[in-house]
């Protein structure tokens, strides 16, 4: 599209070649007069000119590096490397003529080069520098600039940059007292389709002079537009709570897997979110020293890796304590956390306290608006990343032979035992692969948490909310409980504070177990203990 | 009458309280009568050390009545400690007066600097010690009713319960924090001055303080032996090893509980109450709830269902954690800790004085004693009760 413009605008200027040649030599031949008053128009007109050369022109005024000879009738640039190149042609200059001097300039020719300049940036070619200049004028509001944007605004094509730059001449012209009623009406008209903050500002600005009319227009616009954004903001809350929601869901899902399996609460799931975290650090500080140029696929590595680490630490963690506690879960509760705590101080003694730097791949930094919705795009990938865990889990589940033991186990283990299902190897699969999955959520969260050894910890309470929540029949449970918690959480922040939201929220589910004791999704049978 | 009863067939409880009442004389006079240069004399700190860990050993007892004995697992019991310690603090905030930074006779220095105007309702009544010393026992208390009513009418047991206790010091927690609740935030209550009209720095009163908790951990653990070798006791344990099981035969298995914690919960404000003055603060930190899992290891490290057990778990974990984090490993205390944790559920399920009396009682007779019997005899019952799908 840009590009498209571009090329477009190249055309424009090609066919116009001719005219503007004669316009930008007419300006240069006032330079030659060596007075400061031409030399202020001058830079005005090379400004209007529309050459391509015109801004690279006003640059060398600007530092000084413009000179002239009157006795060839020459203006000449010396370059950034020294060349001397001819300002009309670009043609490198061979003989340097003998009485070149440098254009002079007291404050009033910088302040016409200044302004020309800005007004260039309204004419240049790149429309995102075109849409910059627009917006910071509609920011100042500075009323001198409203002929240049008036001229801009004629020759413009491109539709965003046109209406940044209406905004920026109703802003302006709903400021001036000498502006005829109806371009004022019209302004505050340009400014209600705008619809954002920006314009509820300048609306508000309407000096308290003008007409009552005008004033009236003016507060019912901001009526209006306050109206619309209070939908804009709800909808920012609900993608505030899908993205609380997702990272939930990545936190709680292994937890959820290896409580419906195994009974086991792992205190020490935390922990593997956090090791996750340090993993993906890791692979980032080796690809920083080894090879810089990989940096962006730095995360696509840490994935599997951090999943391997993870997850053989999990199993680990099964082999040498979990499985002498069966029939336990209380004390294995104990147990974890006493691993949780060791885990802590090891990821502490070994990379300290302090918070470690993971850095963004370039696909992950950044936002884009929808309307009014800011959507930053480490949140949209990590909505994707669970969803894609969410998916593959399941799937896990419905078709690989570990998920039929898994879900037999987690139905009816003792009846799983007798048909010949090996429980503790799938105990020790499902420790490991719940713990993998943390590890998943340590990558993803890496990015938008702060990489300390207390990175689990924060989110350990959240996730026990998740699985006793959504209940631990099946993963839809965990999905419903972690996207239900997450949106519940950024839709009460508004009204109750982050604080008070999150105890309005801990309270609620302690009421929602007293309902449900096995959470929302409880698995059904007709042993008493159920 | 109870006394007697314990003091002849008990012996564990009769060196106990033995202990505990020579204590409660001989610190007291070693820290009054010696001068600082006698070897006989007992520092300032060293009395309010080991009264603060008496305190924890109330809150632990507490801890062991409900999960040694009914098998609730309450990851949440320093929020009853909290509470009852806020009380504590709150009383003693009012006799600071206007010996304040800001000199406010009627606002505690937080409100005033918060802007308050005047003194919110829930503060009334605690320039009043009794009301003070009734809230301690009360605001624990009525929680833990409230609380243990709805959750154990629902049968929340098992994993699900401990989260839930949990779910609830969290929330106190993050309640605590913020200044708006009024009971200093982030700070929490400090600086205190007099207690009773002692000063609470001075050496008597820190005697004085040290002896009453050695008594009230005497007293709490009469009441506790008590409930647990009554009829009521063997219901519980019923309740724990079998719940079910126990519903059927008739008993309220909710009501017992919900006494159960109740009681606890209360003797869990007491150990704030006196915890407090002795350490001088009271902030949202003793809510978190890694504080609260931590008494849980007390109690599984001096055994759990045994009550000694649980109050020398308190003393000995905490006597242990003081000495590693003053010297140079005290980075390495979080890996004692969690060894700790992981070690004693491994190879002491009964803790060290369960496992103590165990193995007396094997080398002593083939018939074992009712109380030491209990907690073994109790982890095959639990083992196949657990067998049964989804606990």
């Amino acid at each position: 599209m840009r590009r498209l413009a571009t090329l477009l605008w190249l055309l424009a200027v090609l066919l116009a070649a001719p005219a503007t040649a004669a316009k930008l030599d007419e300006a240069l031949a006032r330079l030659l007069d060596d007075s400061y008053g031409e030399t202020a128009i001058a830079a005005g007109e090379i400004a209007t000119s529309g050459d391509a050369n015109a801004s690279a022109i006003l640059e060398a005024l600007a530092d000084n590096r413009l000179q002239f000879s009157a006795a060839q009738k020459l203006v000449a640039i010396t370059g950034k490397e020294g060349k001397l190149a001819n300002a009309a042609t670009g043609a490198v200059v061979t003989a340097p003529p003998a009485d070149l001097t440098p254009v002079r300039q007291n404050n009033r020719v910088r302040g016409a080069v200044q302004e020309a300049l800005g007004a260039m940036t309204l004419l240049s070619p790149d429309p995102a520098k075109r849409l910059d200049a627009a917006q910071s004028i509609f920011k100042s509001q500075d009323a001198t600039k409203l002929s240049q944007v008036e001229a801009a605004l004629d020759g413009e094509k491109d539709p965003r940059v046109s209406l940044a730059l209406e905004a920026a001449r109703a802003v302006i012209l709903l400021g001036k007292a000498d502006a005829p009623q109806t371009a004022r009406l019209a302004a505050v008209v340009t400014l209600k389709q705008r619809g954002d903050q920006s314009a509820i500002a300048a609306l508000r600005n309407v000096p308290a002079d003008a007409p009552a009319a005008l004033r009236d227009a003016a507060n019912r616009a901001v009526a209006d537009i306050e109206k619309g954004l209070a939908v804009w903001r709800i909808g920012q809350n609900v993608w505030y709570g899908l993205s609380l929601g997702s990272v939930l869901l990545l936190a709680a899902i292994g937890l959820a897997i290896t409580f419906g399996v195994m009974g086991v609460i792992n205190m020490a799931h935390g922990e593997m979110v956090m090791l996750g975290a340090y993993t993906t650090f890791v692979v980032q500080e080796v690809i920083r020293n080894a090879a810089p140029g990989l940096f962006d696929y730095s995360l696509a590595m840490a994935i599997p890796l951090a999943f391997l680490v993870a997850g053989a630490i999990g199993m680990a963690i099964e082999r040498t304590v979990i499985r002498f506690l069966y029939g336990r879960p209380l004390d294995t509760l104990l147990a974890t956390w006493g691993v949780s705590l060791i885990l802590q101080q090891a990821v502490r003694t070994w990379f300290g306290p302090t918070n470690r730097e993971v850095g963004a791949p370039n696909f992950m930094s950044g936002a884009f608006k929808i309307g009014e919705l800011v959507i930053t795009w480490n949140r949209l990938w990590i909505i994707v990343f669970a969803g894609l865990i969410f998916i593959g889990l399941l799937m896990a589940l419905k078709y690989t032979a570990l998920g039929l033991h898994m879900r037999a186990v987690t139905q009816n283990r003792r009846m799983a035992s007798s048909m010949g299902i090996p429980t503790a190897r799938v105990d020790a699969l499902t420790f490991g692969l719940g713990s993998g999955i943390a590890g998943l959520a340590g990558v993803a969260l890496s990015q938008i948490d702060n990489v300390s050894p207390n990175l689990g910890q924060g989110y350990i309470v959240d996730s026990f909310l998740v699985v006793v929540f959504g209940g631990v029949g099946n993963l839809w449970g965990t999905l419903v409980g972690a996207l239900s918690l997450g949106l519940a959480n950024k839709l009460l922040e508004p009204f109750a504070g982050a604080v008070l939201g999150k105890i309005i929220l801990l309270i609620a589910v302690i009421m929602f177990i007293q309902k449900r004791p096995r959470g929302m999704f409880a698995l059904k049978g007709r042993a008493v203990e159920t | 009458m109870i006394a007697r009863t314990f003091l002849t067939d008990d012996r564990r409880s009769a060196i106990f309280l033995g202990l505990l009442a020579i204590a409660a004389v001989v610190v007291p006079f070693c820290h009054l009568v010696f001068p600082p240069s006698s070897l006989l004399h007992i520092g300032t700190s060293s009395v309010a050390l080991w009264g603060k860990y008496l305190s924890f050993a109330i809150l632990a007892l507490s801890l062991d009545l409900i999960w040694g004995y009914a098998g609730i697992l309450s990851l949440g019991h320093g929020a009853f400690f909290a509470l009852g310690g806020y009380a504590m603090g709150m009383y003693l905030m009012r006799q600071i007066g206007s010996r304040g930074v800001y000199a406010n006779p009627l606002l505690p220095d937080f409100m005033v600097f918060l802007n308050w105007k005047e003194l919110p309702w829930y503060w009334w009544g605690f320039d009043i010690f009794p009301f003070a010393a009734l809230m301690v026992v009360l605001a624990p208390g009525i929680l833990a009713f409230v609380f243990g009513w709805f959750a154990f009418r629902s049968r929340v047991t098992g994993v699900y319960l401990s989260i839930i206790t949990q779910m609830l010091t969290y929330a106190l927690w993050l309640s605590f924090f913020r200044n708006d609740m009024g009971f200093g935030g982030n700070n929490g209550l400090t600086d205190f001055k007099d207690i009773l009209g002692f000063p609470v720095q001075a050496p008597a009163t820190r005697a004085a303080l040290f002896s009453i908790t050695a008594m009230t951990l005497m007293l709490c653990y009469i009441v506790a032996r008590y409930v647990v070798a009554s009829k009521l006791g063997k219901v519980l344990v019923a309740i724990r090893d079998a719940e079910s099981r126990t519903r059927f035969l008739g008993y309220r298995v909710d009501a017992y509980k919900t006494f159960l914690f109740t009681l606890s919960a209360a003797m869990a404000g007491i150990a704030g109450a006196l915890y407090v003055p002795q350490v001088g603060i009271i902030n949202p930190s003793e809510f978190h709830p890694a504080q609260s899992i931590e008494v849980v290891l007390w109690v599984a490290v001096g055994g759990r269902g045994t009550l000694v057990g649980a109050a020398l778990g308190a003393i000995l974990v905490n006597f242990a954690k003081t000495t590693f984090t003053s010297g140079i490993l005290a980075p390495y205390w979080l890996f004692v800790l969690g060894a700790l944790f992981v070690l004693v559920t491994r190879f002491l399920p009964n803790g060290i004085v369960g496992t103590f009396f165990d193995v007396a009682a094997d080398t002593r007779s083939a018939r074992r004693p009712a109380h030491a019997g209990s907690t073994s005899a109790s982890g095959r019952l639990r083992e196949a009760e657990s067998e049964a799908p989804l606990k």
